[in-house]
């Protein structure tokens, strides 16, 4: 667990995040410029605060008033930086020993073998980092990291030098960091494609500041954090489990708390948790439950929230059990429905509009 | 064929002599300078950088006796040296090492400087986040990615040490068997009369060593590369 608390000034712009990450991936997120690389350099100990406190799992990293600064090499925190950083007179297994090599045996929380299987390096060990491309050199690096048994796992858009083929291979990678080594991760971004693949928890920075924080879902479903959220196309994301594929109708079914979705035949084997965008435009508002219908997705809900987006859209947030929707309808719509908080209608979302790129998994 | 006379191998022997421990014993305080001047800033670092550089510009007779004055039996540090360590440089195959070091100093220290700013300091920052405190990292990857710099700054000043004249006969003088290094043998040779041949023979003798020691750093430099290039 990582909390946070510091404030810098860096030239005019003033640096005031408060915030902690827990188990699992905690993404940054904002544009670039808003402070993101600086919040992780300080927990690394690369930049230092001008006052505030720092600490992992209870063990204080940096504390302006009690004088205590950890020099980097204390603070065990494995850090994958936006270009690889990997010694260039050293070749894959030299650099993924160097922190390994460190550590007393007793200390070692990672087991070689494990960390090159799961990252599928084994057929590089001998080589120099020069020799590889992209893609294997990033998963080098994250191997490097995670062999210095860190607490916690800092990463800086690790993935924004790559081009989208390689970036798709090692977005699984990633993923699978935080459950299968139990580290929490701290994953700087400015790609909502990769946090929404990636985070549990988001952290959302504007400006030096910490907008808003909190669990994905919750954030992405949010029309006022819009502004932030909304380089990306307005819509909710919503957890779900892959309940069944119905391989004769080309669609699978999905269930979330609040029901059964029908989307796209989705590759995913049942039972993997994803997580699903629905978008906002893509989601109609009945106040009746419409029979004879051809969209398959019929689902019970109240509004939460109506407001206007802007002269023509009204955003809308419905409660479909748990799971929280937001939906975009004219202006014109809302005048003849007539929309109010606390009434129930239903949620109409064609199948077809959730496709293959809409379901994520989070395994 | 050409074999070498008692005097010319006793010149040679005394040139590399003088010209290693020059470089050896000047190479932790180059290392040090470069450093200083790549990494550090503080008020007065213009004056360090024009000190370190003055042997570049000056007369090697000026530099020759101003060691005389400093390091000599009666000089300041000359005789503390000499009372309290027994240690004599004027006159000495020492002293000449010390004037071939001095003469050198600004090129050696020029060239690892020139390799360490070229060190990303992004790699430090990477060791340091590994565990790696910040002696241990240059040792590890600070020095191992800047050796090329090294290397050419060691040949660079062997080479001007082997060719050091006017400082080392200004502070030890020509003493056969103890400060005649090939440049001062070379230089006597051409003040009698009917020493043509015999300077020439040292001329050539010169050519070779130097044309060796550019030829192994060559050799050396483009080994280290490669290893970098994997």
């Amino acid at each position: 667990m990582l909390e946070l608390d510091v404030r810098r000034r860096q030239g005019d712009f003033d640096l005031d995040v408060r915030l902690s990450a827990g188990p699992g991936v905690t993404a940054l997120y904002g544009r670039s410029g808003s402070g993101k690389t600086s919040v992780i350099n300080m927990v690394a100990g690369l930049s230092r605060p001008d006052q505030g406190v720092i600490s992992v799992d209870g063990r204080v990293l940096f504390d302006g008033r009690a004088g205590i600064d950890l020099a980097p090499e204390a603070r065990r925190l494995g850090y994958v930086f936006q270009e690889h950083r990997l010694f260039p007179h050293l070749s894959v297994r030299g650099n993924l020993e160097f922190g390994l090599r460190l550590l007393p045996a007793a200390e070692r929380a990672q087991s070689f073998d494990k960390v090159v299987q799961l990252l599928g390096i084994e057929h590089l060990l001998d080589r120099r980092p020069a020799k590889l491309s992209g893609g294997e050199k990033q998963r080098a690096a994250i191997g490097r990291a995670l062999l210095a048994s860190p607490r916690i796992l800092l990463m800086d858009e690790p993935l924004a030098a790559l081009d989208p083929a390689r970036k798709a291979e090692l977005l699984p990678f990633i993923a699978q960091l935080a459950r299968r080594f139990s580290i929490p991760i701290l994953y700087v971004s400015h790609s909502m494609d990769e946090v929404l693949r990636l985070a549990d928890t988001l952290v959302l920075m504007d400006g030096g500041k910490v907008a808003a924080s909190g669990p994905l879902e919750t954030l992405m479903g949010d029309p006022g954090l819009r502004p932030l959220t909304g380089r990306y196309e307005a819509g909710a994301v919503i957890s779900a489990v892959i309940a069944s594929h119905d391989s004769g109708y080309g669609v699978s079914r999905l269930s979330f708390d609040g029901g059964t979705l029908i989307v796209s035949r989705s590759d995913l084997p049942v039972g993997s948790r994803v997580r699903v965008r629905i978008h906002a435009r893509d989601v109609a508002i009945a106040i009746e439950a419409p029979e004879r219908v051809s969209i398959r997705n019929v689902l019970p809900a109240s509004v939460v929230s109506v407001a206007a987006a802007d002269a023509f859209l009204v955003d809308v947030v419905l409660a479909c059990g748990a799971t929280r929707l937001w939906v975009q309808i004219t202006a014109l719509a809302q005048a003849q429905l007539n929309l109010v908080p606390g009434m129930r209608i239903h949620a109409l979302i064609k199948a077809l509009t959730i496709a293959r790129g809409d379901v994520a998994s989070v395994d | 064929m050409f074999t070498l006379t008692p005097l010319e191998i006793e010149a040679l022997r005394l040139s590399l002599l003088v010209s290693f421990w020059a470089v050896a014993a000047s190479l932790p305080f180059g290392l040090g300078c470069a450093w200083v001047l790549a990494r550090l800033d503080f008020p007065g670092k213009t004056l360090v950088d024009g000190i370190i550089h003055l042997p570049l510009v000056l007369p090697p007779v000026v530099v020759g006796y101003g060691l005389l004055v400093l390091l000599g039996r009666r000089g300041v540090v000359g005789a503390w040296l000499h009372d309290w360590f027994g240690i004599t440089l004027a006159f000495t195959w020492k002293g000449a090492a010390v004037a071939s070091a001095v003469i050198a100093f600004p090129l050696m220290v020029r060239a690892i400087r020139l390799a360490l700013e070229g060190v990303d300091r992004g790699l430090e920052q990477a060791a340091r986040t590994l565990g790696s405190g910040p002696i241990r990292t240059f040792w590890s990857v600070t020095l191992p990615l800047m050796l090329p710099g090294v290397l050419t700054g060691v040949i660079l000043a062997f080479a001007r040490s082997l060719s050091e004249f006017g400082a080392t006969i200004t502070f030890v003088s020509n003493i056969p068997g103890e400060t005649r290094t090939l440049p001062i043998a070379l230089y006597a040779l051409t003040q009698v009369p009917g020493g043509d041949e015999a300077a020439l023979r040292l001329c050539v003798i010169s050519v070779v060593v130097a044309f060796a020691a550019l030829l192994a750093s060559e050799f050396l430099a483009r080994r280290v590369q490669a290893r970098l290039k994997g």
